[in-house]
């Protein structure tokens, strides 16, 4: 006999979709199926079975081959590179729950480490501009419920968020959105015609790297303003049309993703977004809100900020919290090669940093706490492969609108597999003996 | 026809990049997904590549050879997609400007033919440049 669990979270992306089935054998030890899940949410799931997996600590050796360790070793050598070092970077935090990472704190602390998560290469600059102007949001239950005008600029989630769409923001049917899709109009800037943009009722194909000037026409076009013909590879009469779809909505939501955060204007771009939707609210009800990519990102942003007052890029090795991104920030600091060690736990740098910045990685002492096989753990000195959180463990997480979920557990891990926040634990106290705090 | 072409660089999020990460970085299919250029039709014909051909891709900061594929998300002339993953980072500045995030999108490249030169797996791209010896 099999058994069905319901209402299970995917830990995929920050959609974090609560509707997922789950069977498992009797004894709770084999994932067999999974239903509701997109492509990428079962892929999640079904790769936990996979008969290839690492299930124990491996130490490089000095001819590049692997060792294999016990989890007891993998925690003396962690905690040992942490007290040696004197600017660790700890780095990652988005693909495990907010246990662990508040565990991870407590170890930064200690070791007076900078601690940064994946915000820095997703929506650091989102929080940037946060901290500049504020945010005027909402929760996607509000936009399920009220939204009838849906921008989505620069993100595409079609691919990134596959159910975002079908859960929350064009297709359910709502209670003052009760005809779904067709009480709503979809409106995609984007320079690729995405296959988000596709299904737009009227997509900007903005000139990549110019979403600046496109907002700023927007809030132009909006008081009527004087506009040039052509702005950002858009006509001014489209704009002009753009601004007053936006306007004649009754609740209106400004979703936006890495084709802001990561073009040259950065932050700018933000700021900008979010001066828009305070200029719409002078004409109806507005909100924005970032797409946020990792399944917990969101939450380690959380943590840290309750922990130490920022959301990521944090400096501890003067012993207290500083943050200035540019300076505290991981890519900074390892382009500057002032990271002497390096801990990266639930993420890919190794895939998702700029190459030079992995290299400075490379150089140095390092461990990567992963179930997967990573050019991170390709890279690492010590791979410490954990439970899969979210499969094999539960722990609260947060989804992109700040909303906290607890994740559940599934299946069990392998036998003989700990979970990243038990393994952290005995990082801790370990680290506590060598640097003899009580 | 042309030798090379300059095309603007984005990178980014695709439905198949998502599950071949998934499915293990160290497999064959997280190649397929994302060492790859999607590129629009016209300037496929400019540079003169059938689809599926190798090209090296080069900018400022480095180069990565990878596989030309029409663009599935187009018409997009002039503008050229790497999903994100170590090959679109082989080429990308680490420059933030003071903010913490480099500019991923929106790197100047110049793209040519390289039919014979084989586009590398993730982990052996990432360790090659950065000469780990793997045993
Ligand atoms: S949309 Fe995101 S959270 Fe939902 S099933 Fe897909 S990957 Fe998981």
């Amino acid at each position: 006999m099999t058994k069905v669990i319901t209402d299970v979270i995917c830990p995929f992306c920050g959609t974090l979709c609560d509707d997922i089935e789950v069977t498992v054998s009797d004894d709770g030890k084999k994932l067999l199926e999974v239903a509701n899940a997109c492509v990428i949410g079962t892929e999640k799931f079904l790769h936990s079975q996979s008969s290839d997996r690492v299930m124990k600590p491996r130490l490089r050796q000095d001819d590049g081959s692997w060792k294999e360790i016990s989890y007891e070793d993998a925690a003396d050598y962690t905690a040992k590179l942490l007290a040696k070092a004197k600017k660790p970077l700890m780095y990652g935090w988005s693909s495990t729950n907010c246990e662990a990472q508040s565990v991870g704190n407590e170890i930064a602390e200690i070791a007076k480490a900078c601690c940064d998560n994946t915000a820095a290469v997703c929506h650091g600059t989102t929080l940037i501009a946060v901290q500049d102007i504020g945010l005027p949001t909402c929760t996607l239950g509000e936009v399920k419920n009220r939204a009838d005008r849906v921008i989505f600029w620069g993100c595409n989630p079609a691919h990134a968020h596959p159910r975002h769409m079908s859960r929350y923001s064009i297709f359910p049917r709502g209670f003052f959105t009760g005809k779904g899709q067709m009480s709503r109009k979809l409106v995609v800037v984007d320079p690729r015609c995405t296959d988000t943009a596709k299904m737009a009722d009227m997509h900007l194909q903005v000139e990549q790297g110019r979403d600046y000037e496109l907002l700023n026409a927007l809030r132009i076009a909006l008081k009527g303003e004087w506009l040039p013909d052509v702005v950002a590879g858009i006509p001014s009469e489209k704009i002009r049309e753009a601004a007053d779809t936006l306007k004649s909505g009754r609740f209106g939501i400004i979703f936006f993703g890495m084709g802001v955060t990561q073009s040259l204007s950065k932050n700018h771009n933000i700021d900008e977004a979010i001066a828009l939707t305070k200029d719409l609210n002078e004409y109806t009800k507005y909100s924005i809100m970032p797409m946020r990519g990792h399944y917990n990102v969101t939450g380690s942003g959380e943590v840290f900020a309750w922990q130490f007052g920022f959301p990521y890029s944090v400096d501890l090795t003067r012993g207290f919290a500083r943050y200035n991104p540019g300076d505290t920030s991981s890519i900074d600091l390892l382009a500057r090669g002032e990271v002497d060690a390096m801990f990266t736990i639930g993420s890919d740098p190794g895939a998702h940093f700029p190459i030079s910045a992995v290299k400075a990685i490379a150089n140095v002492d390092s461990v990567c706490i992963d179930p997967h096989l990573t050019p991170t753990s390709g890279v690492s000195k010590l791979h410490v492969p954990v439970a899969f959180n979210g499969v094999e463990c539960g722990g609260n997480c947060y989804r992109m609108d700040n909303v906290p979920i607890d994740c559940r557990k599934v299946v069990e891990p392998p036998q003989g597999m700990i979970t990243d926040e038990a393994f952290l634990i005995m990082v801790r106290d370990r680290l506590k003996k060598l640097k003899g705090v009580a | 026809m042309a030798n090379s072409i300059s095309v603007n660089l984005i990178s980014g999020r695709t439905i198949q990049q998502g599950v071949a990460i998934e499915s293990g970085k160290e497999k064959p299919s997280y190649r397929t997904a994302c060492g790859i250029i999607e590129m629009d039709s016209t300037d496929l014909k400019k540079l003169g590549a059938w689809k599926n051909t190798n090209v090296k891709v080069t900018t400022d900061y480095g180069s990565v050879i990878v596989k030309a594929v029409e663009a599935t998300q187009g018409p997009h002339p002039g503008v050229a997609f790497i999903p994100m993953g170590p090959w679109a980072n082989s080429v990308v500045s680490d420059n933030t400007y003071s903010t913490g995030m480099p500019t991923f999108k929106g790197t100047p490249a110049k793209v040519e033919i390289a039919m014979n030169e084989p586009v590398l797996l993730g982990i052996e791209l990432v360790q090659k440049q950065c000469g780990v010896k793997v045993g």
